[in-house]
């Protein structure tokens, strides 16, 4: 099983982060790598259950499935349903701390999963820096401005 | 703990609008806005069997953890800041569940006691024990056992009755028929005698959840004949003994007796039987609105019909021939074939053989046609969009081979296309718009524009062979569950 992690600090309350990052179809809006996005079946964003399915600006096709929303916690899980990465059992979670003293929001965007034993690093590697700290870069810019 | 499965008892649980159908103390629960039931943020509504109102609303929610939790928004109590949590855990050995369900609040320091008993004893004690009750009903529902002879009921109280409900999503197999209180009819509602049920793709797509309609546990099905037995308080216009049908929501049609809103019913002509009606109401009113509302077909209209040997496909051929359409029905089989034929059709195309959208260009000298009529979806939406010359209109009004999707637009403005989506309960949501289709359903029928159907019929217990029927594609024209 591989893990990856990365955290950083946005500098907003964690509530404002929290009302960009809580749509799941949202990925186009606030990260630099998705072209656009779908919740299939009609379906509403903050449904548990529902299936996003996005297309990367390299063209790659992903489907995702939101297993767990929390209002409350301000986090959310998901699973990988397809995708070009070559993983299975992928779970990721990302969920924000609201940091009090100075009003901005701890962010933190994990994931496990299996992967081919030879590709393990390098998925470890590209998910964590061009997935998660990508994104977190993004956001971090957006509320920066 | 809970002698179930775990997955059977979240399958219930997980849906925050199911209280009504297991606890005791809850009357009715609906979510505010209709939202669904696994919608974090959502807001139910619970009237209380005392009459009392309480308003909770959804915070967290997890399929894999089986776990949400909730808060009062409002209460008849002073249940203040209360944040509750439910979270099932299963026992690897022995296929039983725990269920923890915790509650937190601030009341007033002499009202702790009390309110803290209450929540114990009234809410959470006596839902385990309902919870019990119901899982045990739903198993031992007599799936294959006659329905009970019915029981002359009270004048105006309960009475008991038959339904199939849809225990979880799934295959035809999740349906389960089990006895059930059908509630006096209330102010403006009539309670009906079923007769004969109509078996219609939206029920599949209920069944599978597809469709928020009908949540596990809720009772499918959208159509139905029947006699009324009974009428609420303030109805004037129907009266015991009423032959009547309704096609529209809410879902709970497969059942022996129900209570319906008379200004949804539409009373049968005494030409048409009850099977008749069953099986040709909901399939009459789509062809009539896909006819006449989303496109507008009439004389020299080219018009293509998939899945032309089916229950709406057959109407809608027929139909459209009398209006001097020019139709070209696509089927899967030689034996369909025959049947569109014996609809009117111009042309029939047998899919499998020969590529439709080609076959559809050389039928119209190369044109193409106005209106394609599409409830196949996804193995069809493209080369639908080939059959249909400039300025042609797509109406995608089902999709029984799966969603179409997501698709790029750009390619509908080579030739001007129009696409709709109708969705059936926009155009049978008022008694107005009801009346309308039926009143032109039943004028057609009486011009010999539309025949009635004589459908397949199955027991109201055999429901499942019927869906499994109905989506092998091996079945034409209606299917009709006799309670």
């Amino acid at each position: 099983m591989a893990k990856t992690y990365r955290s950083a600090v946005i500098p907003a309350p964690a509530s404002a982060v929290w009302a960009v990052v809580r749509d799941f179809n949202g990925l186009p809006l606030w990260t630099p790598f998705v072209a656009d996005s779908r919740i299939e079946q009609n379906r509403a964003p903050d449904q548990v259950g529902c299936v996003r399915n996005f297309r990367l600006k390299d063209g790659g096709r992903i489907r995702e499935r939101l297993l767990a929303l929390s209002d409350y916690d301000m986090s959310f899980q998901y699973e990988i349903l397809e995708s070009p990465m070559g993983v299975e059992n992928y779970v990721a979670e990302f969920r924000l701390i609201p940091v009090t003293e100075t009003d901005q929001t701890f962010a933190e965007w994990s994931a496990e999963f299996d992967a081919a034993p030879e590709k393990e690093d390098a998925l470890v590697q590209h998910i964590g820096a061009n997935v998660f700290a990508a994104g977190l870069s993004a956001l971090k810019a957006r509320f920066s401005s | 703990m809970i002698e179930a499965p775990v997955e059977d008892l979240w399958a219930i649980l997980r849906d925050f609008n199911s209280h009504a159908l297991w606890h005791p103390a809850v009357a009715a629960s609906r979510i505010e806005g209709n939202e669904p039931g696994d919608k974090v943020g959502a807001v139910r509504v619970f009237r209380l069997n005392d009459g009392a109102r309480m308003r909770e609303q959804l915070l967290s929610h997890s399929d894999r953890e089986r776990t949400f939790r909730y808060c009062i928004l409002e209460a008849w109590e002073p249940l203040r800041d209360y944040v509750a949590s439910v979270r099932l855990r299963s026992v690897s050995d022995g296929g039983a569940g725990l269920w923890e369900w915790r509650a937190a609040f601030d009341p007033p320091a002499s009202e702790r006691e009390r309110l803290a008993r209450f929540i114990r004893d009234e809410i959470m004690d006596a839902g385990f024990a309902a919870m019990r009750a119901y899982l045990r009903n739903l198993r031992s529902a007599p799936m294959f056992t006659p329905a009970p002879a019915a029981p002359a009921p009270l004048a105006g109280g309960p009475a008991e009755g038959v339904e199939v409900a849809v225990a979880r999503y799934g295959g035809p197999e999740v349906l389960v028929l089990r006895r059930a209180r059908i509630p006096a009819p209330g102010e403006g509602e009539a309670r009906i005698r079923q007769t004969a049920v109509g078996v219609n793709f939206i029920d599949v797509y209920c069944r599978r959840g597809s469709f928020d309609l009908v949540s596990p546990g809720g009772v499918i099905g959208m159509e139905a004949a029947g006699v009324v037995e009974s009428v609420g308080p303030n109805v004037a216009n129907v009266r015991p003994g009423d032959r009547v049908a309704y096609a529209c929501a809410p879902p709970g049609a497969y059942a022996s007796l129900r209570t319906m809103r008379v200004d949804l019913l539409v009373r049968l002509p005494n030409s048409l039987s009850d099977i008749a009606a069953a099986g040709l109401l909901l399939k009459g009113v789509t062809a009539s609105f896909l006819l006449h509302d989303v496109a507008q077909v009439r004389a020299g209209t080219v018009i293509v019909t998939h899945a032309a040997a089916g229950g709406v496909g057959q109407i809608l051929c027929r139909w459209a021939k009398a209006l001097d359409a020019t139709v070209i029905g696509v089927v899967s089989s030689e034996a369909k074939a025959e049947i569109a034929r014996t609809c009117g059709c111009d042309a029939v195309v047998v899919a499998g053989t020969e590529d439709f959208a080609a076959a559809v260009r050389r039928l119209t000298q190369g044109r193409g046609a106005d209106v394609v009529f599409d409830a196949v979806a996804k193995d069809t939406f493209e080369r639908s969009i080939d059959s249909l010359g400039p300025r042609g209109h797509l109406v995608s009004f089902g999709q029984s081979s799966g969603d179409v999707g997501a698709r790029s637009i750009d390619r509908l403005a080579s030739r001007s296309i129009t696409l709709s989506r109708p969705n059936y309960v926009h155009f049978t949501d008022t008694a107005d718009k009801i009346a309308l289709q039926a009143q032109r359903l039943f004028a057609a029928l009486e011009a010999g524009a539309v025949v009635a159907p004589r459908p397949k019929t199955y027991p109201l217990a055999e429901a499942p062979t019927a869906h499994a029927d109905l989506e092998s594609r091996r079945t034409t024209g209606s299917l009709v569950l006799i309670p």
